[in-house]
């Protein structure tokens, strides 16, 4: 066990290219596919957060159902989706990092949301009575509290990055885990760990452990400064 | 700053046999009152007489469970009624974006949104705080960022729910000042409170209300020295001129 | 604000796109998790891809995913391991251009006391036998290899559903590994996995020899007339490549610890 782990940094010491490569390439996906789920996400959630509509209770439950919904699950629906025999067969995107992007926006998407409706809601509750008294539309309401919330909510933007970046089986059934080309932090730690190379699957997920540590440290940091400069 | 056209049309204001009765609480009982387009209304009356309520009625936020609220010429004033409360929401942001805050449902252009932000700044004696955070403004501060906020929309009518009840006397006179120069500008205000004293230094006419019930509505001077109501005298009686009141 | 959305929008946008480039000279090759966890493509394919410029995007499947794969379309040329499973794939027309290419062999491994006394077996068939009541582990996810297992309990007239001691990993030849050797149990693999499985604990070969066990693998083209947008061109350059003497003498030349994976079978 202890040998596992001091081989696993021994290999850190001297990453090659191949792997500063996938790095990048997860970086790449899973930023790209956090940035797509929080545009979509973040106006979702607020939006269920103010708007009155029939069926708000079981949407809300949807979503936050969707939180838990396995990788897994989604990968293989968007397998069929995207498959050459599927609906959006004629894009050929299967087994693209862009195909990847779109598993992973889906993945996050619902998760942000419903993170962004909790915030968004008890900042709501505060705000209703001036707001409706200013005439707000429920779209400007929506927009006036993403902007007022914009330090807690990145709490939701990296809980998202947190669950794309580490999240093997979509990316794995989407991107086929191509060397050089769909390879992931994520499906690489699999595959090392399937040949029973075990140090070098634990080399990677320091690297990705400390990426997400790191990200979560700055965002604790922005968040401090926030609410020392705006209370 | 007013708007003439609008004036005409929206004043007088009629409530008519407004009934409010929540989970049948009978919070108003049944308010008729001719509110005109001139000078400061104080609606006067003890804890939980119905005022708040009356006043978010006129702004649109309450809906009676009877009667009417008529405005001369249109029904839904939309952009000319400013609300300001006992503790005003702030945003989490400069003092600047917190008065911008109330111009935006307008769609003003930027240019002329900064203008009038800096202009009421500048009125409400801001001006040195406009880059600081809101939430840390002192409470007269933020009485008196609430109040820029409200001007700045240039409202023909400003209710006034409570303003100064959590304030100290210098944070008071220093809004109930706010509240004069904007009645100057051609605002009609209609404002709580049931601290005597203020009613006395601000009001041109008073609306005494009492269990849900408008019991008196006569001109600030003869409410004073002679009311018609008995209600009103008890009150007086009960509530020294001059003394100042603390909070609710 | 607006300008703020606008800029957001804008990177996106050229994240996606920058995403979505790819050389144009390449096709996706479905193959087994085999072939890919011995380490054969990482040694392969550079060969191929330094002689001609074509890129080859392995997705590595058990063998009955990587025939699904083809089936819908999703790859253009297959390698795999299943005999009778790739002469029904040609006949229902989803595949063109079978050919051998090589072949490996199967061998059994197990905890190095064996307590099924294997090692002595004098075939295959009797080696199953032997095993019919052992701690066994199953690929269980309809490889090659699982089917080579399912045909070997058959030869032996051995139902493994009875023995309780049969596992189904549900996963590839790694994992499956990886837990015959948590559980000090048997397995069957092929050799080339084997050999690159560096997390081995008390396993060791136990049976190897028989001809039953050898392993054969076959390339072909899924068939361009079910559907046109695959890389026939492409394709058939890697296919012919791999069958003719240079791809041929590249798979004899790929060896751990001097002992070579995988033999060359085309002729």
């Amino acid at each position: 066990m202890l040998n596992t782990i001091l081989d696993a940094f021994a290999l850190l010491a001297h990453l090659d290219s191949g792997v500063l490569a996938i790095v990048l390439l997860s970086l790449k996906v899973s930023l790209s596919a956090v940035l797509l789920g929080a545009l979509l996400g973040l106006p979702l959630g607020a939006w269920v957060a103010v708007a009155d509509f029939r069926g708000k209770a079981v949407f809300t439950v949807l979503l936050s159902g969707m939180m838990g919904m396995p990788t897994v699950v989604l990968g293989v629906i968007v397998y069929l989706l995207l498959s050459r025999s599927g609906p959006l067969g004629e894009l050929g995107l299967l087994f693209t990092p862009s195909a990847m992007i779109l598993a992973q926006t889906l993945l996050v998407a619902p998760l942000i949301a419903a993170l962004t409706k909790q915030v968004v809601e008890d900042v709501w509750r505060d705000y209703a009575t001036e707001l409706r008294a200013f005439r707000y539309t429920p779209w400007q309401s929506m927009l006036t509290l993403l902007y007022d919330c914009r330090y807690s909510l990145i709490v939701a933007v990296l809980a998202g990055l947190g669950r794309a970046i580490s999240e093997v089986g979509a990316v794995m059934i989407i991107g086929g885990n191509i060397n050089g080309f769909t390879r992931v932090m994520s499906t690489a730690i699999a595959l090392e760990t399937a040949k029973g190379d075990l140090p070098l699957s634990i080399a990677l997920g320091l690297v990705l452990i400390s990426m997400v540590l790191g990200l979560n440290a700055l965002a604790y940091g922005l968040r401090q400064w926030a609410m020392y400069k705006f209370g | 700053m007013g708007n003439v056209q609008i004036r005409l049309s929206m004043f007088p204001i009629n409530l008519n046999q407004l009934r409010f009765t929540p989970n049948g609480r009978a919070v108003l009982t049944g308010v008729d009152l001719e509110l005109g387009g001139e000078g400061i209304s104080v609606i006067l009356g003890p804890n939980g007489s119905g005022k708040s309520v009356l006043i978010r009625m006129l702004a649109g936020l309450e809906m009676p469970d009877a009667g009417s609220i008529h405005w001369q010429g249109s029904n839904a004033p939309e952009g000319q009624i400013a609300i300001v409360f006992q503790h005003p929401m702030l945003l989490r942001s400069t003092v600047t974006a917190n008065v911008a805050l109330g111009l935006r449902p307008l769609g003003l252009s930027r240019c002329e949104t900064v203008k009038r932000v800096n202009e009421v700044l500048g009125r409400v004696g801001l001006t040195h705080r406009a880059k600081d955070s809101a939430r840390f403004l002192s409470g007269g501060e933020r009485q008196r960022l609430a109040l820029a906020r409200a001007w700045a929309v240039r409202p023909r009518l400003l209710l006034l729910d409570e303003p100064t009840a959590a304030l100290d006397p210098t944070a008071t006179e220093a809004v109930e000042q706010i509240v004069r120069e904007i009645r100057t500008d051609g605002a009609k205000i209609v404002m709580s409170t049931h601290n005597l004293g203020q009613a006395l230094r601000i009001s041109d006419d008073i609306i005494f209300i009492e269990a849900g019930r408008v019991r008196e509505h006569t001109p600030s001077a003869r409410f004073f020295s002679r009311p018609h109501s008995n209600e009103a005298r008890l009150f007086m009686q009960g509530e020294l001129p001059w003394r100042i009141s603390f909070g609710d | 604000m607006a300008n703020f959305f606008r800029r957001l929008i804008l990177i996106v946008c050229s994240m996606l796109l920058m995403a979505g480039a790819q050389a144009e000279d390449s096709f996706v090759l479905a193959s087994t998790t085999s072939t890919e966890q011995s380490g054969l493509f990482s040694y392969l394919l550079p060969l191929f891809t330094a002689k001609t410029g074509i890129q080859v995007k392995v997705v590595a499947l058990g063998t009955g995913q990587a025939l699904d794969t083809g089936r819908r379309g999703d790859a253009d040329v297959l390698l795999v391991h299943d005999r009778v499973a790739e002469d029904k794939f040609i006949a229902d027309g989803w595949g063109v251009e079978r050919r051998n290419v090589m072949y490996n062999d199967f061998v059994v491994v197990g905890p190095k006391a064996d307590p099924a006394k294997i090692k002595s077996a004098k075939d295959a068939v009797e080696v199953f036998k032997k095993l019919s009541t052992a701690l066994f582990v199953s690929r269980g996810d309809k490889s090659g290899t699982h089917a080579a297992e399912l045909r070997f309990w058959k030869e032996a007239a051995i139902d493994p559903k009875l023995n309780t001691s049969y596992k189904e990993a549900g996963s590839g030849m790694g994992p499956t590994l990886n837990m015959a050797a948590a559980m000090g149990a048997y397995t069957l693999t092929d050799r080339g996995t084997w050999l690159a499985f560096k997390n081995r604990q008390d396993l060791e070969i136990l049976y190897a020899g028989d001809r039953r066990l050898f392993n054969a693998y076959g390339v072909m083209l899924v068939n361009p007339a079910k559907y046109p947008h695959i890389k026939k061109e492409l394709g058939m350059r890697f296919i012919d490549w791999l069958t003719a003497a240079e791809g041929q003498a590249a798979i004899a030349g790929y060896k751990i610890n001097g002992e070579q994976l995988f033999f060359p079978d085309a002729h």
